[in-house]
């Protein structure tokens, strides 16, 4: 189970994060501080409403013709004397990599970051297979140091920790002496990685967008370690989710302007990167040779379903940065590498209820989410798909839960019954009143009443005060 | 003009008052007050919880209760726009679909109603207190209405409005998500709490019933000095 972390229910993972202080204080200032530069970096370009449907459209275009943007990428690839390999599942991707590790004899691979082989676990994967495997964002440094600790933000991975923190898994286990100035801890990283990138056998990157018409990866980073993953090894492969593609270098100006301003709140990050295979003769950089892994590991499935436009999806972490709920119980809560909105749409689809089925359920369906999403992805109503799908399909909710809904239902679909139910309620209610407001509530009350108190009903309801005062006006 | 009103469960039952507030608004400007007395509930806790195919029950009653309305008003925002979703609730079935539309075209929230149809932007109300507004999601996000509950309360005698910190944050009510989801709900009503205090108003103003009842049932459980309103209540406030 690649994507899933841990084995811990989700109540304990909730109890866990909701207890963890420091994560909490730091993702509550991210989102505060990436709110206001997203606010303004919308502001800059202007139309953002038009800006959104623009790009709407071209995802949806794209995943409508995938198959042919596919084709088309795969045929430029090749004329650009590239490798392409299409894996149906993680097993087939991770395989393709290790193959080529062998045939290089790698034994040292630098990682630019990539959800996708988050995703597939190939870190794992080389590394059984005897490769040292490095990972150069800064971020997925930290956490791949301190003993492989899971990414809680897709954008960015160490979220969850502080500067201090960081400090500390330097000192323990880098021998840092220095302080937790953030100025400081990078320039030690990059010292510490300097090495590495000269070293390595082969460079691994994700994919933000692959360009069709030209067979080229864009690769979006801040810190320029993608660039150098690109030109130092002799080796580089990228590999990327089938659906992280665009037709032309037209529509990837329009998404990589949508992605920085949505996920950072930049214009553009430091470093926006086009490559189009290994190099040419005359170049003075750049791999001897190139390979492209497509993954699907269940996206296929997706297709043609009521949740494709979650493959619209190009990982800016937008919805993450608004989520009250993620706030509050930060990204290991969701016992996904894809946390967040984005992360309870898609973590069921490609691995299945089993393990995500609370997901969908953590969120109030504020529509936060939907709302700052640069492609529109109508994530609180794949939410709401998802709750369908577990209690009329998938039957996985409690018979409680069952017996309720259908009482309500029954209910409020009978004028009759809605009126003896809603005439009882002050009587039933009475034994838990007190003063007019109900403090240990019976039943399904009780998680409502261990924390708020729950107004007592009213002895006379709006309709008969209605009632009453048009039978004195006539 | 003759207006329908859908009072929701929750105005009928534990809010009364509102409602009565809400008669004597659109009264007080000329509308005739239609109560169906068939109405119940839009469904929303069993949509949301996804139990849609219940749900078309209800849709479909609420559809008839309402099908001789020329306009639908209702004090909640959330439930305003549980309407708005019946026409893709019932997708499927046409003609029920046709009917859904109809009713969704024909619905509004109560200050939207006042502000855009009958572009009242003050309805002559007075409140002397220091008071914050609880923009709730459902309202904004999802019906769209950002600005009648702001400029019908800018208008109102007295009342000194403070922005609310975070106000885009939900206060963490969602329905089921409550009771389902206690001890993160707990800590999103709680942050809400702590913004309100921060603003030292005296009074809390919403919209929806189900903010109010979640941010004011927290409230009282932490005996904080906040009074909690229901817009409609703002709006028909005389003061001597």
């Amino acid at each position: 189970m690649p994507m899933k972390i841990g084995d811990h229910s989700f109540d304990q993972r909730v109890s866990k994060g909701l207890g963890e202080t420091h994560m909490r204080e730091t993702v509550r200032s991210a989102q505060g501080r990436l709110h206001t530069n997203k606010s303004k970096a919308e502001e800059d370009l202007g139309n953002w409403e038009d800006w959104r449907t623009l790009s709407e459209e071209i995802r949806s275009h794209t995943l409508e013709n995938l198959d042919y943007y596919l084709e088309q990428l795969s045929d430029n690839v090749i004329k650009n004397g590239g490798h392409v390999f299409f894996a149906e599942t993680a097993e087939e991707a991770n395989q393709y990599v290790k193959e080529v590790a062998v045939k290089k004899e790698a034994k040292k691979i630098i990682k630019s970051k990539s959800m996708v082989t988050e995703e597939i676990s190939m870190n794992e994967a080389l590394e059984r297979a005897g490769a040292e495997v490095i990972e150069s964002d800064l971020g997925e440094y930290i956490l791949q140091i301190d003993d492989h600790d899971p990414p809680s933000h897709i954008v960015a991975p160490a979220l969850h920790k502080n500067k201090e923190q960081i400090r500390e898994t330097f000192e323990r286990l880098k021998g840092y002496d220095k302080t937790s100035k953030p100025e400081e801890l990078t320039q030690f990283a990059r010292e510490q990685l300097r090495q590495e990138f000269l070293e390595a056998d082969i460079g691994i990157t994700g994919c933000n967008f692959a360009v069709a018409e030209s067979g080229s990866v864009s690769l979006v980073t801040n810190e320029g370690n993608a660039r150098l993953a690109t030109t130092i090894p002799k080796t580089q492969i990228s590999v990327m989710g089938m659906e992280r593609i665009v037709p032309t270098w037209e529509e990837l100006d329009v998404m990589v302007s949508m992605l920085c301003r949505s996920a950072v709140g930049q214009k553009l990050t430091s470093y926006v990167t086009g490559l189009s295979g290994p190099r040419e003769e005359g170049d003075l950089d750049g791999p001897e040779e190139f390979h492209l892994v497509i993954v699907d590991n269940g996206r296929s499935n997706i297709l043609g379903t009521a949740f494709q436009s979650a493959l619209h999806c190009i990982r800016c972490a937008a919805c993450i940065n608004v989520c009250p709920v993620y706030r509050h119980v930060g990204g290991h809560s969701y016992g996904s590498i894809y946390p967040g909105p984005i992360g309870a749409v898609l973590s069921p689809l490609l691995e299945g209820y089993d393990d995500h089925k609370d997901l969908p359920y953590a969120s109030s369906l504020c529509a936060a989410c939907t709302d700052a999403c640069p492609v529109k992805i109508p994530l609180h109503e794949h939410l709401i798909e998802h709750r369908r799908i577990i209690a009329e399909e998938e039957k996985k909710t409690t018979r409680g839960e069952t017996y309720a809904m259908k009482g309500f239902s029954v209910t409020s679909s009978s004028p009759r019954l809605f009126d003896m139910a809603t005439r009882a309620a002050p009587i039933m209610s009475s034994p838990f009143t007190k003063e007019g407001t109900i403090d240990k509530g019976p039943g399904p009350l009780k998680g409502w009443t261990d924390v708020r108190s729950f107004p007592a009903p009213e002895k006379e309801r709006f309709r008969d005060w209605f009632k009453s005062r048009k039978k004195e006006d006539s | 003009m003759k207006v329908s009103l859908f009072i929701t469960c929750l105005g009928d039952v534990f809010y009364p008052g509102v409602g009565k507030d809400v008669v004597e608004l659109l009264e007080r400007y000329g509308c005739e007050i239609d109560f169906p007395g068939e109405q119940t509930c839009c469904g929303q806790p069993a949509y949301n919880s996804g139990y849609h195919k219940d749900t078309k029950k209800t849709a479909k009653h609420m559809i008839q209760t309402f099908e001789h309305a020329e306009y639908v008003v209702t004090p909640s925002g959330s439930c305003a726009v549980m309407f708005k979703e019946y026409p893709s609730l019932l997708k499927d079935e046409p003609r029920w679909k046709q009917r859904a539309e109809e009713l969704s075209a024909k619905t509004y929230e109560l200050t939207q109603f006042l502000y855009r149809v009958l572009k009242v932007n003050d309805t002559e109300a007075s409140l002397q207190a220091r008071a914050t507004y609880h923009t709730s999601c459902h309202m904004t996000r999802l019906l769209g209405e950002t600005e009648a509950p702001y400029e019908l309360l800018s208008n109102v005698r007295g009342l000194q409005l403070k922005e609310l910190p975070n106000k885009q944050n939900c206060c963490g009510f969602g329905g089921t998500f409550a009771v389902k989801m206690t001890p993160i709900s707990e800590q999103m009503v709680d942050e809400k709490v702590e913004h309100i205090e921060e603003t030292e108003a005296e009074i809390l103003i919403g919209s929806d019933s189900g903010c109010l009842m979640n941010i004011g049932g927290r409230i009282d459980r932490l005996n904080k000095p906040v009074k909690v309103m229901h817009i409609a209540q703002v709006l028909n406030s005389r003061e001597a």
